[in-house]
């Protein structure tokens, strides 16, 4: 499905049908038919040269809010309440990394951070068992109305959010679990199985029967077949689902604000309190921010391709 | 989501042919078991219903007591009062259209939804385009898809800063008042007037005129305080007296003030610096006849022609300094979130439309370029109708997407303009965790919520049921 630069779908078996075409490069320089030779040749390439141009002044206007936050992070307090971060440009000496060390030191963000890693791999993990769990159900047993619970499943793809808000934390509170890190990733499991269930099942499903019916042959149970040939065989399936749940729980601001434990919470809640005295505080919620954008921006660049088809597919949620 | 799954995941099995789709293991098993006594099926069909129910097990628990029981509980709650004692009908659902806060929500929800979707597929449309001629369209790519990765909370502090009034400080008015000022001429003094011992004197609509015609050979003294020196122009130098000018008229503009005292006043002295830019109008019978500005040292000529006019200072020297624009304002807060959604998704359509760009039919494009035609023909006539499709995804996409839209506006909107910039989303979490709380009222929305994404959800349900017929 989507990436930037190669096309080509996971799935087991291979993919014969990979296509090169969305490299843009890889295409060949188009045909240009017009006849009437050099001006039209020069008309063409101040249009290209003006395109290019644009593309680069969107590039540049894309990256600048988020420079704009680098640049701030790396200020002090006083030099951001009086001038803007592009006075650097001019000043580099005003570069500090005093308000990082400050962040680090101050154990409301760092166990803020530990915080929002206790939430977020558990609530991975475990979308990724207990989906892999259902999807291979789906797909490869044989059960009474199964089509009828895997549309079930199907139509909460979009049920929002919002509306288990309260019941839930009713729910939780009779439980003893509100405001806990239990009550965050059960929350957030809960809301990932849909998509997960409904992506690992149609992944399994392409699983060749041939394989499953080998290893029955030889005796293997419905839990070997599942450890052994599915889960393996479904490994870029799951990474998409793995990297996509991770982001989506590492930056959910919501449900943490909610649920999570107001001793310590997840760091998105802990800068959001500190967003209320927005204007003082730069110097604690740039650097914080960018820190938290750290995790999600390493996982871009270095799954990319997994990363854009998850993010493509879970985009509703 | 529904649609762009379908070109993710079910896009495969298009061109996978037929699946395995009714128990795959079923009927393939049966032969080696031949003559299985019907106890034994039965047997063995319960003991698969176990197997599957175990792996379901989990699943189903969490989706019924997390996202189906809450449904339920929602609707119910909505048709109750903020005590949830007493049934109140559809009350709460009235007050979703009549209350002024929430009617702004769902105001506020409905420009969401028609403008942020088109604003971002429009241009993940022309940046798809664009970087497919382009060698480095991955690079670009790469840039605008960037936010996609980074929580609506980073992205909502980032654009506070964008957003910040102060135009020394946010760069969205940096960049509005260096436009602004490039085109109307800034205002250099504010606050700067003439004492009472100068020979200005106010002329009305905030212009200082001098108390005597001036005439040519006589220097012209036209001395003012009030201005910080921070304000000051930073080229301006010290003022001096002006050579003397042949037939026309000649002085010196400046701040008459001495820092750390010691000056005299209406005297140049030594540190006084001169006002550049002072605009200065001489004025003779209600017209002026002649004008110029002062020089970095305040010294300034006029023409022959002024000789026996009256100098005035108009009053745009002193206008208060433009600040920029309120974008985070009652009036402008939702635009300028929505920009910042835009930022945030136009990565998103991008990407989607590109693949559907890499799909299209190479050879019609380029036979519509033979006939003739031009790359905008192209464009409008072939390229976008082929796309249709796939530009319908991703506006569906984008729609449910911001019905929910949350975080965004919690961290952008400062407190004094969070009403202004309500939706329905927020409006939700403060009807149902703020200091007042309503879960009626709450509820109700999470119902409308509901009921706004239940037609993408019998999309996806009619698709599935065709994929499982075939």
């Amino acid at each position: 499905m989507t990436s930037f630069a190669s096309d080509k779908a996971d799935r087991p078996g291979g993919d014969p049908a990979a296509r090169p075409a969305a490299e843009p490069s890889a295409r060949p320089a188009r045909a240009r038919t017009s006849p009437s030779g050099t001006a039209a040749r020069l008309a063409a390439r101040a249009a290209s040269g003006g395109m290019r141009l644009f593309l680069v002044l969107v590039a540049l206007f894309w990256l600048m809010p988020t420079v704009g936050l680098l640049l701030s992070s790396l200020r002090s307090p006083s030099d951001i309440a009086s001038s803007g971060w592009w006075q650097v440009f001019t000043a580099p000496a005003q570069l500090t990394t005093e308000n990082y060390r400050d962040l680090l030191a101050n154990d409301a963000i760092t166990g803020s951070l530990v915080s929002t890693v206790l939430i977020t791999v558990p609530a991975t993990l475990l979308v990724i068992v207990i989906g892999s769990f259902a999807g291979y159900a789906f797909a490869w047993l044989d059960f009474p109305g199964r089509d009828w619970w895997f549309l079930l499943v199907v139509a909460l793809l979009v049920v929002p959010v919002q509306v288990a808000l309260v019941p839930v934390s009713k729910l939780f509170g009779a439980v003893g679990i509100f405001e806990t890190t239990l009550g965050v990733v059960l929350f957030h499991t809960a809301f990932g199985l849909p998509f997960a269930i409904f992506l690992l099942r149609n992944f399994f499903a392409e699983i060749p029967r041939e394989l499953l019916e080998a290893a029955r042959l030889d005796g293997a149970g419905e839990i070997r077949l599942f450890t052994r040939v599915v889960l393996p065989l479904g490994g870029p399936a799951v990474a998409s689902l793995g990297i996509f749940q991770f982001l989506w729980v590492w930056n959910d601001m919501l449900v943490a604000l909610i649920f999570a434990d107001a001793q310590s919470p997840p760091i998105t809640v802990a800068l959001q309190q500190q967003v209320r005295q927005f204007g003082n505080n730069v110097d604690v919620l740039a650097p914080g921010a960018f820190v938290s954008m750290l995790i999600p921006l390493l996982v871009f660049f270095a799954f990319q391709r997994q990363f854009v088809s998850g993010v493509m597919a879970g985009a509703v949620k | 989501m529904t649609g762009t799954r379908k070109t993710a995941a079910d896009a495969r099995h298009d061109t996978e042919g037929p699946r395995p789709r009714s128990g795959p293991r079923s009927r393939t098993r049966s032969p080696s078991r031949s003559g299985a006594r019907t106890g034994a099926r039965t047997g063995t069909r319960t003991r698969r219903t176990v197997t599957a129910a175990a792996f379901l097990l989990p699943a189903l628990v969490l989706l019924g007591a997390l996202v189906v029981y809450p449904i339920g509980y929602s609707v119910q709650r909505s048709f109750f009062d903020r005590s949830g004692e007493s049934f109140a009908g559809l009350d709460n659902y009235v007050t979703l259209f009549t209350d002024d806060t929430i009617r702004t929500a769902v105001r506020n929800n409905l420009i969401w939804v028609v403008v942020a979707p088109a604003v971002a597929t429009a241009l993940g449309l022309i940046f798809a385009v664009l970087t497919e001629r382009v060698r480095w369209g991955t690079a670009f790519k790469l840039v605008v898809f960037m936010p996609m990765a980074i929580s609506m909370l980073a992205a909502g502090i980032i654009f506070r800063l964008v957003y910040e009034q102060d135009p020394d400080r946010g760069v969205a008015n940096a960049v509005w008042v260096g436009v602004h000022d490039t085109f109307a001429e800034s205002s250099g003094f504010p606050r700067a007037r003439p004492l009472p011992v100068h020979p200005l004197e106010a002329a009305g609509g905030g212009a200082y005129v001098t108390k005597a015609p001036v005439r040519a050979g006589e220097p012209v003294a036209l001395p003012l305080i009030g201005v910080p020196p921070a304000r000051m122009p930073g080229d301006a130098r010290p003022a001096r007296a002006p050579a003397a000018s042949g037939g026309g008229i000649s002085g010196t503009a400046w701040l008459d003030f001495t820092r750390g005292g010691g000056g005299k006043p209406n005297a140049v002295d030594p540190k006084e610096l001169g006002l550049k830019g002072l605009r200065i109008e001489a004025v003779k019978d209600g017209e002026v006849v002649a004008r110029t500005t002062a020089g970095a040292d305040g010294t300034f000529t006029l023409p022959a022609v002024a000789d026996g006019a009256v100098l005035r200072l108009p009053a745009s020297n002193f206008r208060e300094q433009y600040n920029g624009v309120a974008w985070l304002g009652p009036h402008l807060v939702t635009p300028a979130i929505i920009g910042s959604y835009v930022w945030m998704w136009a990565g998103f359509a991008m990407v989607l439309i590109a693949a559907g760009l890499a799909g299209l039919p190479r050879d019609v494009l380029e036979a519509a370029r033979v006939d003739g035609a031009n790359e905008w023909q192209v464009f409008r006539r072939i390229t976008v109708p082929l796309l249709g499709p796939v530009l319908g995804v991703v506006l569906v996409t984008l729609m449910i997407n911001v019905l929910k839209v949350f975080d965004l506006v919690f961290i952008i909107a400062p407190g004094s303009a969070q009403d202004d910039a309500n939706v329905l989303a927020l409006q939700l979490y403060r009807s149902s965790f703020g200091t007042d709380a309503d879960l009626g009222v709450g509820s109700a929305i999470a119902v409308l919520l509901l009921l706004l994404v239940l037609p993408v959800m019998a999309v996806n349900i009619r698709r599935m049921r065709r994929e499982n017929r075939r």
